[in-house]
């Protein structure tokens, strides 16, 4: 491998714990991603020199940090103020065994609450996944220099409230942890159910956001944070199977079983049940056991429905939301007929709730046509139409009005 | 860092909710603050009736009753801190027994450029 070669692989393999760790020596996410370029910069001519280092992850760190405080040094000949800031930063001492605390340090501060929520994903998929701008931009059908406002407007918050760069402490934990998994989920939802577009999922999200659930995992084994990668993988389990060669949309009934992915099914169901184990689960560990008692039924008809309702009786509980109550709907009627689903996803609707939401239609047209109400049913699908923004989506309830009047 | 947590709150609901703060226990609350080291000043207003507007336009003084705008939500009180980081302001901020019927916001002091 030629030196170039082994830059780039320990770039791809490092830069992120170099970045996490140089961001708590330098104090600054833009001072330390411009010594993490120069760092590297120098590698390539340096280990031309001099061989690879043992250690190129410290090599760098320590090349980036001297680089930085040299430009400041520079730079204090017209700003006296710098020279501070120079002899400040060169008296933190640090050793490379702190490199797992920076990353945590890294993703708790990517997605600090007092951050705009819609600038913690980016700023998290920026910094802890290495993406661009413009591949965050296309993956939220964003323009790049909307993300690249909001990852500059986070940046300078974190400057100028002074957002510190540590991990929380036990009393703040569980507030904090909560706002980490619903930026990773976040991630993983946009790809798996893209909101707009043409495309059923993205997976370049996807797969980001199980690389950070696993990451996060390494590093903070919570049950909560198991109950999340597992619900992801539960889910990314049964992604070949959810659309059709042509692109369409397939229901979980009618989905083939055998396309689904034995090796993330089994890692999935094994995390649910060591997080049920700790016996402080919460709604991430409860979506996943609902998904695992999917996963383990080899026909849809083998559905142990009972179960289903009674997870999500308790997921109701802990957190009661009109979607939860509608997917209990769902399962409702799959346990007691659709009549009894029916009448949940009416009572939801009569309160006002989710009159929005394309799926609450769509189930209550899907109530009505099993029911053989079938003008019903058509007016509950077209509402639903006229609700969603996705291609695949909207060609599904399309096939199913084409049903109804066939 | 200096932080100026500002106390909002809906005026005529802020003595009259189940969870209402009493004067005594915020007035504990800001003790506590101060022996901690954290207190630099806090005070609570009176009502934005009160409150009086004055601007300088062109060089001239004019005075108005009222407050700068009207809002949902009015100015009920103040804490100025010294925090470590903007965590630490939250903590002290979410102490604030008037932030279960109103809210406040936490802002960062800028040191002026002299």
């Amino acid at each position: 491998m030629t030196v170039k070669a082994q830059v780039e692989a320990v770039y791809r393999s490092e830069s992120r714990r170099i970045l996490a760790t140089l961001i708590r020596l330098l104090g600054d996410f833009d001072l330390a991603e411009e010594a993490l370029h120069e760092a590297f910069f120098v590698a390539v001519e340096r280990w031309q020199q001099d061989g690879v280092p043992d250690n190129p992850r410290a090599w760098l760190v320590s090349t980036g940090r001297f680089k930085a405080i040299d430009r400041l040094r520079r730079q204090a000949r017209f700003t006296p103020l710098l020279q501070e800031q120079a002899e400040a930063l060169e008296a933190v001492e640090w050793s490379d065994e702190d490199v797992e605390d920076d990353r945590l340090r890294l993703i708790f501060t990517c997605c600090h609450p007092a951050l705009a929520a819609d600038a913690q994903v980016p700023l998290t998929l920026r910094e802890i996944c290495d993406l661009t701008t413009e591949e965050i931009a296309r993956a939220f059908l964003a323009t790049p220099a909307t993300i690249a406002q909001r990852i500059v407007r986070a940046k300078g918050k974190i400057r100028e409230a002074k957002i510190p760069y540590q991990v929380p402490s036990l009393a703040e934990l569980p507030e904090r942890l909560d706002s980490v998994l619903r930026v990773i989920y976040l991630v993983f939802n946009e790809g798996y159910s893209a909101s707009m577009g043409a495309d059923l999922t993205r997976e370049e999200l996807t797969r980001e956001a199980i690389r950070l659930g696993r990451l996060l995992l390494e590093l903070l084994p919570e049950p909560e944070v198991m109950g999340l990668l597992a619900l992801m993988l539960l889910h990314e389990s049964r992604r070949p199977a959810r659309t059709s060669p042509a692109g369409e949309l397939v229901l979980l009934a009618e989905q083939d079983r055998a396309l689904w992915g034995a090796a993330l099914i089994a890692e999935g169901c094994a995390l649910v049940e060591q997080a049920l184990a700790t016996r402080r689960f919460g709604p991430y560990c409860l979506q996943a056991a609902i998904a695992a008692v999917h996963a383990e039924a080899t026909t849809a008809a083998d559905t142990d429905w009972v179960q289903i309702v009674g997870l999500y009786d308790v997921l109701q509980r802990l957190v009661p939301s009109p979607v939860i109550e509608l997917n209990r709907a769902v399962a409702l009627a799959m346990r007691d007929g659709p009549l009894a689903g029916l009448q949940q996803v009416e009572g939801i609707l009569a309160r006002g709730e989710l009159l929005d939401y394309h799926l609450a239609h769509s189930a209550r047209g899907e109530f009505c046509r099993q029911l053989g109400r079938m003008k019903e049913a058509r007016q509950a699908y077209e509402k639903a139409l006229g609700l969603t923004q996705q291609a695949p989506e909207k060609r599904f309830i399309e096939r199913r009005l084409a049903e109804l009047s066939g | 860092m200096k932080y100026l947590c500002l106390v909002y709150s809906d005026e005529r609901l802020l003595h009259s909710q189940p969870d209402s703060p009493k004067d005594t226990e915020c007035h504990t609350y800001a003790e506590a603050v101060q022996a901690s080291g954290r207190m630099l000043a806090a005070q609570a207003l009176e009502p934005v009736r009160s409150a009086t507007t004055v601007r300088v336009r062109n060089g001239k003084l004019s005075i108005t009753d009222g407050p700068f705008a009207e809002t949902k939500e009015q100015l009920a009180g103040f804490y100025l801190i010294d925090a470590k980081d903007l965590n630490e302001a939250l903590q002290v901020a979410g102490g604030i027994p008037a932030a279960r019927v109103g809210s406040v916001e936490v802002r960062p002091v800028r040191e002026l450029n002299l």
